[in-house]
């Protein structure tokens, strides 16, 4: 009896062996792409980094040289218009969803927001254009702002919503015992509460559209030269590259790996600020 | 007088607190409706047959939208597929392994950095690297070898949902009851058997419940999609052949399709995807609102 | 300010309360201001300088992306006019011009007799320039092909699928020609030089005429890739072995990549050039300037070659559209066809020949801003 329990422990040991080393193999591999991939941007990135790609416009197809200026700029405009359309929204939806929960229609906007995430960005981009550009006949900076804001609302309604939920009833309850009213007390109480946790969310919204193209290729559309008027077509750093990207020009190509490498370490940057928001202003009692 | 400012200013915001809150909750539908009218003409010209027509012929406004859901579901489904393996055995190491610490810490930054890389900079990379390997590939089988592909695409797609599938199996593995899995330890099983009898087994319902966001995510991707697909409007033959997806389609043709029928159908295109991904997005959000709440 | 949330909850509400409101609303306020003050000081200004009236935005055509590139670069150095051109594809040049969202299109291909009679407004068009398209590839050592027009139709109708098939071979008795698969690329957008190149292939294989047609965007026969503008195709054939593709001579050059000489209808084998290409327009151009110059039967013509256009509204008063507007859009338009031709040779364009010219001066002329004429006396 007792040699075969042990070799049935062995061979379960070594099963369980083999099961850690291929979750070690399967995760190890995962972390190799990582790598491989902020290898190759930092190689083809880093040498096209310099003062011309910052401080100047795109030169003609033939002209060595040139920068994307006009793209970092239009994304700068693109994206704050954005924000400042989508965070007053977001925030507004949130404090509803943390100050009505278990109500049914609660739940039902809650799973809209969540399907709205799900909605393909390109989608988006449509309705903008047949909303906006069409009516209008004109491509501008603004409508592409639209589209982006409405990719920005879910993951803010989300935030503002977690957070909230957090604050404790005690304390809402006793400024509206103190005869404030309700509007004072979201305002003075529960949102200065939760600012950290709103704040987190805005950023992870503006991380997610930072990098988005397809709404903005029938919204924003494209333009070679500075402009800081938002009733004007533009460039974004995301647009430049796809541009650039499927041109058949090496000088494009590295404008395009800088473009990319610019992206990337910016968006990277959003994220180490929300965690550091996560961690300081994390609502706690 | 300052008393009824205050009490105004109150209503005004719990009616504007209503009114976002409902409007938000009908975007959807005026999406509906607006993506519908647009795409009445196309609906209208094209008729029922739009769905499973296999030619896209704009010179002779003949619409079938066949070859782009071909497409579209082959590459999603296939990159889900790859992304499978990887993602339960990051999530299972984060989750059950190595759920705090050092390695940990840095695993999930690196996730991080995944999800942080923008969609078109995961094409203009797949372009350089994945594509040639894929290219020689197709040399040393003899078949023509463009690089580019279904296969080419769905590689590059996988890498791209890693962190959202991780994220969301981790969420459901850490549903898993203590208590079931103290009871397998004390037991006498090993890890590997309770991964394998409890964990999983117990959340199939929820891991199946990502995979399927997961899937609607790898639907409506579009352009890293739409650099590395190979843009060929036609029923694929094999993984290797070049396709063409709805979202790749409608970001190719859309500023330049002349003619009422030519855009409509592209936007009816669109339609498909947007009631698609809506459906998989519902189910796959009541499966895991309705476990999250059983526990 | 990072830890205040929480103190704030432990001890004094209203003081850190009052502060933290009172920061956040100043910074409000400037962030508002500094915007505001941004809006006003690019869209105010004076009348006569309105910086609306000196941006101009045009779509289109890919073909001739790199000379209007170059074209409105010099332009704007000398009269400060920033023009916007975004190379989309010649449909959607047509596209967005019908739609009146840019206010010029530019498409390789004449607008054909449906689309002149659906457009909302009377359109004109004129020639800026002869570009050639050649087939370009990718193979081991890359050798100039020799093609007769049978060859391309036959790899464009998958008819002929290695490369070493006997009609490549026998035109080509030197080449090195591997026993691979022909991988075939064509413009997945819609474009002009598609038109150009099923223009030629409808002329010249009847077989192509019935099945596929010409147009800016075809339905093409089975098993070929799509690339995105002339810069797609051309990376997807840079990045193919065996790779065929027909892509506008410029960038084939810019690239430095080989391509097939053609043999024409006088029975010449021709390599694709500026001069080979300006000799299919020396004919006469009628008023309208809608004529196709492909398969020209000169003698020594490349004849895969077209006039590339731009579009744009007779009646220039639509819109909010300012006469000043419309006058430095003419400006810039007639310089194109003047001055600017001597930015065509060094990016290997053919320059218009005098009969052309003439024809667009004509055109030119006649464009109106409120019935009048906006050129009298440029």
């Amino acid at each position: 009896m007792m040699p075969r329990d042990i070799q049935g422990l062995k061979r379960r040991r070594a099963k369980d062996r083999i099961f850690s080393a291929f979750i070690w193999c399967l995760t190890i591999s995962c972390l190799l792409v990582v790598t491989i991939i902020l290898y190759y941007l930092f190689k083809e990135g880093i040498s096209s980094i310099n003062w011309a790609l910052f401080s100047q416009n795109p030169k003609p197809v033939g002209e060595t040289g040139g920068g994307i200026l006009n793209a970092i700029v239009g994304s700068i405009m693109v994206v704050s218009i954005a924000a400042v359309i989508a965070i007053p929204l977001g925030v507004s939806v949130g404090i509803y969803l943390a100050e009505n929960r278990g109500r049914k229609l609660t739940e039902r906007l809650a799973v809209a927001v969540d399907v709205l995430q799900g909605i393909p960005s390109i989608v988006i981009g449509i309705i903008i254009y047949v909303w906006i550009v069409k009516p209008t006949g004109k491509f501008s900076a603004f409508s592409g702002s639209i589209a982006l804001a409405i990719m920005m609302l879910p993951p803010i309604i989300k935030n503002t919503e977690e957070t909230l939920v957090l604050i404790p009833r005690t304390l809402k309850e006793a400024s509206l015992a103190l005869g404030a009213s309700y509007f004072k007390t979201t305002m003075k109480i529960v949102l200065p509460g939760g600012l950290g946790g709103i704040f987190t969310g805005c950023i992870i919204g503006i991380a997610r559209i930072f990098g988005e193209v397809a709404p903005l290729l029938f919204t924003a559309f494209g333009n070679p030269e500075l402009i800081f008027d938002p009733r004007k077509p533009v460039d974004t750093i995301p647009k430049v590259i796809f541009t650039y990207a499927s041109s058949p020009y090496n000088d494009w190509h590295r404008i395009a790996w800088g473009g990319s490498l610019i992206l990337v370490v910016f968006i990277i940057l959003l994220n180490a600020v929300i965690k550091i928001f996560e961690r300081k202003w994390r609502v706690q009692f | 007088m300052k008393n009824r400012w205050l009490v105004l200013e109150n209503k005004i915001f719990v009616r504007w607190l209503s009114f976002v809150s409902i409007l938000t909750m009908i975007l959807l539908l005026i999406f509906f409706i607006t993506l519908t009218v647009s795409s009445w003409p196309a609906i209208k010209a094209n008729g029922i047959g739009f769905l499973w027509g296999k030619t896209w012929d704009p010179v002779a406004n003949h619409f079938g939208m066949l070859p782009f859901l071909a497409g579209t579901i082959i590459t999603s489904f296939l990159s889900l597929l790859i992304s499978i393996p990887f993602s339960i055995a990051a999530a299972l190491f984060l989750g059950e392994y190595f759920p705090k610490g050092a390695i940990t810490d840095i695993f999930r930054n690196a996730i991080e950095i995944l999800a942080a890389i923008p969609t078109v900079v995961y094409g203009f990379w797949g372009l350089y690297t994945i594509a040639p390997l894929v290219g020689k590939f197709e040399l040393k089988m003899h078949m023509p070898a463009p690089g580019v592909g279904i296969l080419t695409a769905s590689i590059v797609l996988s890498i791209m949902l890693i962190p959202y599938s991780v994220s969301l199996m981790r969420q459901v593995i850490s549903m898993t009851p203590t208590t079931l899995k103290e009871a397998a330890y004390a037991l006498g099983s090993t890890r590997s058997e309770v991964i394998t009898r409890i964990i999983l087994p117990s959340n199939i319902s929820g891991i199946s419940a990502g995979f399927l966001l997961s899937l609607g995510r790898a639907l409506g991707e579009t352009m890293a999609v739409t650099i590395l697909i190979g843009n060929s409007p036609e029923l694929p033959r094999n993984i290797f052949s070049p396709a063409y997806t709805m979202a790749s389609v409608i970001a190719n043709e859309f500023t330049e399709a002349i003619g009422d029928v030519y855009l409509s159908s592209l936007i009816e295109i669109g339609l498909m995807l947007f009631i698609i991904t809506t459906i998989i997005n519902l189910l796959g959000r009541l499966v895991i609102k309705k476990i999250s709440y059983s526990l | 300010m990072g830890e205040l949330p929480i103190t704030f909850f432990k001890f004094n509400i209203n003081t850190q309360n009052r502060i933290y409101m009172k920061t956040t609303k100043s910074k409000i306020i400037a962030a508002l201001l500094v915007i505001s003050v941004g809006f006003t000081s690019c869209t105010g200004g004076g009348d006569k300088n309105n910086p609306e009236d000196r941006q101009l935005l045009g779509a289109g055509s890919t073909f001739v992306y790199p000379l209007y590139s170059k074209m409105f670069s010099e332009y704007g150095k000398l009269d400060s006019i920033q023009t916007n051109y975004q190379s989309i594809g010649s449909g959607g040049g047509i596209k967005q011009i019908m739609n009146k969202t840019v206010d010029f299109g530019a498409s390789d291909a004449y607008l054909s007799d449906d689309q002149l009679s659906k457009a909302p407004a009377t359109l004109v068009e004129f020639p800026t320039c002869v570009g050639a398209v050649v087939l370009s590839y990718n193979l081991p050592g890359n050798p100039t092909l020799k093609v007769t027009p049978d060859i391309i139709a036959g790899i464009y109708l998958r008819t002929i699928t290695k490369w070493n098939d006997d009609k490549i071979r026998a035109e080509n008795p030197d080449a090195q020609l591997p026993d691979e698969d022909i991988t075939v690329v064509h413009r997945s957008d819609g474009s002009g030089t598609s038109f150009i190149w099923t223009d030629y292939l409808s002329k010249i294989s009847s077989d192509w005429q019935s099945k596929v047609g010409k147009g800016t965007s075809v339905n093409w026969p089975d098993g070929e890739l799509g690339g995105k503008g002339n810069e797609g195709v051309a990376g997807v054939i840079k990045q193919t072995p065996g790779a065929v593709g027909y892509i506008e001579l410029a960038y084939a050059i810019e690239n430095n990549m080989p391509f097939a000489q053609v043999k024409n209808s006088a029975g010449n084998y021709i390599t694709p050039s500026l001069e080979s290409a300006s000799l299919c327009a020396n004919g006469d151009i009628p008023a309208d300037t809608r004529i196709s110059i492909t398969n020209s039967n000169v003698d020594q013509a490349y004849p895969i070659a077209s006039f590339t256009w731009i579009i744009l509204y007779k009646e220039q008063k639509y819109g909010d559209r300012s006469k000043d507007k419309v006058t430095n859009l003419l400006k810039e338009l007639w310089w194109m066809v003047h001055d600017g031709q001597q930015y065509a040779k060094p990016l290997t364009y053919a320059p218009l020949p005098p009969k052309a010219v003439a024809a667009d001066e004509a055109i030119l002329k006649s464009v109106t801003f409120d019935g009048q004429p906006v050129l009298q006396n440029p």
